[in-house]
């Protein structure tokens, strides 16, 4: 089954790679699926009584197609990845029993996408605290639909969007009780309470993304999948609030790489687009100020030992 | 032959708004560095820090507000005023005698009287503290307050940055400004002198007859 799966990949793969992008979507009105599923009413031709139906469709099988145009696999038709039975409406009952392809049953061991890390990710996911509540039900398209993703903190350079990116995973579950309800059957905790004491909770939540509390941070990868028990979450302010924070080696650090190779003093200085208190100092201000103070000082002395040599 | 003179230099509103001013700009200083260091400082946390900073800074605020309109209303603005006249000359002359001139006997070149309150080089310095570096931290202050209000980008630089950047420039000015105003007040009639002057209000001059 996996090997089919990726024999299949690889020619789904040269084949698509010949294609222009997204071509699949661009036109949702005669595409065989998104006519009805890109739209909030779909209509149907109703065989036993022979007429034209009009219904509502369900709004969790609506799809985005600006999203869609964006994904990583927006080289895909649906039919790739779907079975071609579902060109028919209404669709074939068994078609809810077919298994799916996993994110690791196509870029698992492939070497196309090593730089992600694929395998590492699995492993580290693995650990993480929602995969040992649920096991295999929680799977990788919990957080990352296969029809929309983007990598986004590989790709923006923009800290903001990252980070609501980032938050948005989440919180689209966290946030939302009949997606949390349907994985853990009870109702979700409310997020605003539970952190009721990181003051400036919303600026926060701005700025930085969930895992850079809620993960241990691994060098090697580029965005940490080991999501820990909330025993585990930073609360110390100073891990982000000082000059040698965290964030330096999770949120920043992509931008950090970039920054870095154009940047004199005063890049250093500004580059950032939030500004952590704590975080800023930069060696240059530093230094001006310890020397600037230290001279003051010794001024001071010198005056002061010649006055009391004088006795003024 | 020396004979000392009072003056009430100090009304009680100056007098107000200097204890407060003080004792807020220290508190200041020392939470402004904690926040600038960002170290988890065991004798005060770094939420105390913040809140301490917060509390203080908006105290300073409304307080230069008293520092203001009473030098507006009051007669004590004319002891700010600057003449063209010998604009450099004054205040180095002044400088000269600090350095030089208390130590090899010369008397005072701007001695003070009920017409002048501060010789030029204080006057300039007080001049620089409370009508630029304060505001401007005020300003700036407000500004991280509310980060909401920054503008976002000045040229391609971060808004935000710049605010704290200034903000902390304009602080760290305030504390040499500081550190060489409680020096220079040691030198007085005696060293605690003119901080009793601060005090009471009243300010002891010697003339020489
Ligand atoms: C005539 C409208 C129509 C067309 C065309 C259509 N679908 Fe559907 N699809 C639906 C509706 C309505 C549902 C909701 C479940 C149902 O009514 O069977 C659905 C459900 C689905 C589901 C969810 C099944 C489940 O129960 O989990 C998938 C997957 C799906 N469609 C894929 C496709 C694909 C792929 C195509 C194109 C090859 C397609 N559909 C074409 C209307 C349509
Ligand atoms: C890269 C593979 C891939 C492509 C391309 C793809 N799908 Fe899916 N789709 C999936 C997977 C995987 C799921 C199951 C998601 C889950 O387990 O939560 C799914 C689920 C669905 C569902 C069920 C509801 C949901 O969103 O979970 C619908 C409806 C659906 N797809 C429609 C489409 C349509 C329409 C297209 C084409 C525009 C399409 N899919 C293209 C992989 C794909
Ligand atoms: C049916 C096989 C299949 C599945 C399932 C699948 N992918 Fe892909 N994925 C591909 C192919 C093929 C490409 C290359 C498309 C291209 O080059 O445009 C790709 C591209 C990507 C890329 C971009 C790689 C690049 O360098 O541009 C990422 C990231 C990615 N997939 C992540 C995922 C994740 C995460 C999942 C699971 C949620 C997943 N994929 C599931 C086949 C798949
Ligand atoms: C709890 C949510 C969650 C789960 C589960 C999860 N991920 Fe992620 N993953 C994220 C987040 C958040 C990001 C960062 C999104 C971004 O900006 O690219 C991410 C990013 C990625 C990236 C892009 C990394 C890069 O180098 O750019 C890949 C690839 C990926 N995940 C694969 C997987 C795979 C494979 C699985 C399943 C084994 C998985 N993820 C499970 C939340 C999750
Ligand atoms: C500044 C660090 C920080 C950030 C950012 C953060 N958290 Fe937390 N979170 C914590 C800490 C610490 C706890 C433990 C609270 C406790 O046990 O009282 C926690 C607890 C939780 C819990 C456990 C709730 C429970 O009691 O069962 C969840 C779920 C959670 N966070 C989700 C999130 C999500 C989603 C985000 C992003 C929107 C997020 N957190 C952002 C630090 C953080
Ligand atoms: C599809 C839904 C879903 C998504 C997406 C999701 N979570 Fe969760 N998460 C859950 C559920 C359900 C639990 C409850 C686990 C339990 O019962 O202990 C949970 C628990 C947690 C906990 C608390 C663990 C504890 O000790 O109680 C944290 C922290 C957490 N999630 C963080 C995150 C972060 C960070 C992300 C985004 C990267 C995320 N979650 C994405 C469903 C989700
Ligand atoms: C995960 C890293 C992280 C942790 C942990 C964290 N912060 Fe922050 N904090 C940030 C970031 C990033 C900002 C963004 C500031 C901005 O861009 O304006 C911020 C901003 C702030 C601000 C607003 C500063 C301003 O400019 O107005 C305050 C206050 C603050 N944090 C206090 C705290 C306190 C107190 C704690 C501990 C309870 C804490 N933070 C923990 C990352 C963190
Ligand atoms: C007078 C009004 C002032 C206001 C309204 C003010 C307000 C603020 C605010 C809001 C912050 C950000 C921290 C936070 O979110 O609470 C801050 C930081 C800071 N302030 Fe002030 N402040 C004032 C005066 C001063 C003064 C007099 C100093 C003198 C040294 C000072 C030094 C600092 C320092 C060093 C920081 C940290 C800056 C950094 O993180 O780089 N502040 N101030």
């Amino acid at each position: 089954m996996k090997h089919c799966l990726i024999i299949f990949t690889f020619i789904l793969f040269t084949f698509y790679s010949l294609k222009s992008s997204g071509q699949w979507y661009d036109d949702p009105v005669n595409h065989s699926c998104l006519k009805c599923h890109a739209f909030q009413t779909y209509s149907f031709h109703n065989d036993l009584m022979d007429k034209e139906e009009k219904r509502l469709m369900n709004p969790f099988f609506i799809q985005d197609t600006v999203a869609l145009k964006k994904g990583v696999h927006k080289q895909f038709d649906c039919t790739d990845c779907h079975s071609y039975e579902y060109e028919t409406y209404p669709h074939s009952a068994n078609l809810k029993l077919e298994p799916m392809a996993t994110c690791l049953d196509c870029h698992g061991g492939d070497e196309t996408f090593a730089p992600y890390q694929f395998e590492k990710i699995d492993e580290e996911v693995k650990k993480s605290i929602h995969y040992q509540v649920y096991g295999e039900n929680f799977t990788c398209s919990k957080c990352h639909s296969q029809h929309t993703y983007t990598t986004t903190a590989r790709n923006s350079n923009d800290v903001l969007e990252i980070v609501n990116y980032s938050n948005q995973i989440c919180l689209s579950c966290h946030n939302d009780m009949r997606k949390y309800m349907l994985i853990s059957g009870h109702e979700n905790p409310k997020l605003v309470e539970i952190h009721n004491w990181l003051p400036n909770q919303e600026l926060h939540f701005q700025h930085v993304r969930c895992i850079e509390c809620h993960t241990e941070v691994v060098d090697g990868l580029m965005v940490s999948h080991n999501i820990q028990g909330k025993d585990k979450a930073v609360r110390k302010c100073a891990e982000c609030h000082t000059s040698d924070s965290r964030l330096k080696s999770s949120l920043y650090k992509y931008q950090n790489l970039q920054v870095r190779s154009e940047g004199g003093v005063l890049n250093t200085i500004f580059s950032n687009d939030s500004y952590i208190i704590g975080m800023q100092e930069s060696p240059f201000l530093k230094l001006a100020s310890i020397i600037i103070f230290i001279a003051t000082l010794g001024g001071i002395v010198i005056h002061l030992t010649f006055r009391i040599i004088k006795k003024k | 032959m020396t004979e000392t003179q009072k003056i009430y230099f100090y009304p009680l509103w100056l007098r107000i708004w200097h204890g407060i001013n003080a004792l807020c700009i220290i508190l200041l200083i020392i939470t402004g560095i904690n926040l600038q260091s960002g170290s988890e400082n065991p004798l005060i946390g770094f939420n105390t820090c913040i809140n301490i900073h917060n509390v203080s800074g908006i105290t300073v605020t409304l307080n230069y507000l008293l520092f203001f309109f009473g030098n507006l209303f009051t007669n004590n603005k004319s002891f700010y005023i600057v003449k063209p006249k010998g604009f450099l000359k004054r205040p180095i002359k002044q400088a000269k005698y600090y350095a030089w001139g208390m130590f090899t006997g010369m008397s005072a070149p701007y001695p003070l009287s009920e017409k002048r309150k501060f010789n030029p080089l204080q006057k300039y310095f007080y001049i620089l503290v409370m009508y630029i570096a304060v505001p401007i931290v005020v300003v700036t202050g407000i500004g991280l307050f509310f980060p909401e209000i920054i503008i976002e980008k000045i040229y391609s630089i971060s808004g935000v940055s710049v605010t704290a950047v200034l903000h902390s420039a304009m602080g760290f000015f305030i504390s040499i400004f500081l550190v060489i105003h409680i020096y220079v007040s040691t030198i007085g009639k005696s060293p605690l002198d003119n901080f009793k002057s601060i005090i009471t209000g009243w300010h002891h001059i010697e003339k020489n007859k």
